[in-house]
């Protein structure tokens, strides 16, 4: 190949991509752009602080606020414990349980995998009909607990994975129990690794809108309880473009909460991976 | 990894140790049992439907109205099939371009710019995309071709939403070759475009594969973005402007008043789905074991 040929070839090449990269960028841009102008005129305080009013049209969102934020907690109350034992079972003592862990990691990828609906499928047959929970923020809480588990667990794994070896080995040299070990030396150390794995897994949890129509419900009242129906933002956004005429503007605004939601989640997720790296640069 | 706490040296003897391990595999193994548990509930839901209609009537009944109880499934599968290659087919090359761009042809600072916004991107809630493609892509389909509500547009929502997962996924492969690889080939006089084509792609090629049968896999599980902007009619389509109804819109619309029959026969099309999902997300897991070859 004469080098000519290769320099025009160069310059080809670096021109698709670089154009297919500005199409993209675009596109995205013009996505945002569409939201923010459309939705911001409908963001208020009062419209974070209302009730939603002619089935959405008008009024605010507060109590879909609150029931997102109630099924966010439900889902990581139980996935936070649940993904951390699994972790420190993956990461520490894979060597004592070693077919099981296999198992485990091989189960946890197909997890990843699974569409979301199939969680909401799921869900509704198991949590709703099977342990009689109804349609509630329990139910649409578990169900996304199910769903976050495998991002939780594989970060938080690599956190634990990503400790210097002398850690455990002082640790043992100092006789300490493999149960002081991880409470008072490792689960310390690796807790940026699981924060960041917090902060996807609500990033992911936040986003989902199939895995709770059938289990955390459409009602768009004030939620009383746990066991009560209640409707995510998500929800709410899919509800008022589909089902109800002139919810338009209302959903440009929710749409606009979410993002913004979306957008400090992430953030939070980069500030957090971008000191933990320089950290662990001081530690070794 | 470290022999620190294997059998091998006596462990000590004690009682919180117990505990913990005791506490450690009770939390694994809830892990471990969610997949069977999905996979028995899907199952047991479905068998009413698949004892009292059989399979057959699945792929051979002259329409799906569950109400009259006839339950083709066929032009939901084509209808999800269809959108999601389509939409394979215009993510895997703009994705792929899109990861050459961040890694090796844009300028450090707009390559980690880029990267950044990439990652963002991938956290947007597919309700979002489905909105946008409802005001805004939707109405455009309209003009150009009515009525608007398409396979198009579900192919170009679905395209959009599984890029950023495609781009990211592409863009770990191709950081995974080895730097060695770049020093020889400059070392022997390549350009840059030649070391991409002869050296690196064929290097990352089976990572570039796992990334695209993952992102076929996010795209045959889309549920939202496709139920808002492919009109869901039952049918199957005869131009890319006809409006289509994909397996999952069909489960999303129908659950909430589904009984009996109905119900069962929605349990089936999740098994279809998830039996689709599980065989790509088996040859993804296989071809990033496959060892490479350069």
């Amino acid at each position: 190949m004469s080098s000519h040929h290769q320099a025009i070839q160069d310059k080809l090449a670096m021109g698709i991509t670089w154009s297919v990269a500005m199409l993209l960028m675009s596109t995205f841009l013009w996505l945002f752009s569409d939201i923010v102008i459309h939705g911001i005129s409908g963001v208020s305080w009062e419209f974070l602080t209302a009730r939603p009013l002619n089935a959405g049209r008008e009024g605010g969102i507060a109590p879909i606020l609150v029931s997102t934020a109630l099924i966010l907690m439900v889902c990581m109350a139980i996935a936070l414990p649940i993904g951390l034992g699994t972790a420190i079972l993956l990461s520490e003592l894979t060597h004592q349980f070693g077919w099981m862990s296999n198992l485990i990691r091989r189960s946890l990828d197909v997890l990843a995998g699974i569409p979301s609906i199939v969680f909401g499928l799921f869900g509704n047959a198991f949590f709703c009909i099977t342990l009689g929970l109804g349609f509630s923020i329990v139910s649409g809480g578990l169900t996304l607990a199910c769903m976050v588990l495998p991002i939780l667990i594989r970060s938080t794994e690599e956190g634990f994975r990503a400790l210097p070896a002398d850690y455990r080995l002082s640790a043992a040299a100092l006789g300490l129990s493999q149960a002081s070990t991880l409470i008072s030396l490792l689960i310390p150390a690796a807790m940026p690794a699981m924060l960041a794995g917090f902060i996807l897994g609500l990033g992911r949890a936040i986003a989902e809108t199939a895995a709770l129509i059938f289990t955390s419900g459409y009602v768009d009242r004030m939620p009383e309880s746990l066991w009560d129906s209640g409707r995510a933002l998500s929800i709410h956004i899919y509800d008022l473009s589909m089902n109800v005429p002139g919810g338009n503007a209302n959903a440009y605004a929710t749409a606009l909460v979410l993002i913004t939601l979306l957008f400090i989640i992430n953030a939070g997720a980069q500030a957090i991976g971008h000191r933990w790296s320089s950290k662990r640069v001081l530690v070794a | 990894m470290f022999k620190t706490w294997s059998s091998s040296i006596p462990s000590f003897p004690y009682h919180r140790d117990q505990l913990l391990r005791w506490a450690l595999w009770s939390c694994a193994s809830i892990a471990g049992l969610i997949l069977v548990f999905i996979i028995l509930f899907l199952i047991l839901e479905s068998v009413p439907a698949l004892r009292h209609l059989g399979v057959n009537r699945f792929m051979f009944d002259p329409s799906w109205h569950p109400g009259e109880n006839t339950f083709n499934l066929m032009p939901m599968i084509l209808g999800t099939l269809f959108t999601t290659i389509g939409a394979i087919a215009l993510a895997g090359p703009i994705g792929f371009c899109s990861a050459l761009f961040c890694h090796c042809y844009a300028p450090p600072r707009l390559a980690s710019l880029y990267g950044r916004f990439i990652e963002l991107l991938a956290g947007i809630p597919s309700v979002v995309f489905g909105f946008w493609g409802l005001v805004v892509l939707v109405p455009l389909i309209n003009q150009w071709h009515p009525p608007g509500p398409s396979m198009l547009a579900g192919i170009l929502i679905l395209a959009m939403m599984i890029l950023p997962t495609t781009s990211l996924l592409a863009q770990s492969s191709l950081a995974q070759v080895p730097t060695e690889y770049l020093r020889g080939a400059a070392a022997l006089g390549l350009g840059r475009w030649a070391t991409l084509r002869r050296v690196v792609i064929p290097a990352a090629k089976s990572g570039l594969w796992t990334a695209a049968l993952l992102a076929t896999g996010r795209a045959l599980g889309e549920t939202m973005a496709v139920l808002m902007v492919c009109g869901n009619v039952v049918q199957i389509p005869s131009s890319i402007f006809d409006p289509i109804r994909t397996l999952t819109a069909n489960m999303a619309l129908e659950m909430a008043y589904a009984v009996d029959d109905h119900r069962s026969a929605l349990f089936v099309s999740g098994v279809v789905l998830l039996l689709m999902v599980l065989i790509l997300v088996t040859a993804a897991n296989w071809s990033n074991r496959v060892p490479r070859h350069v």
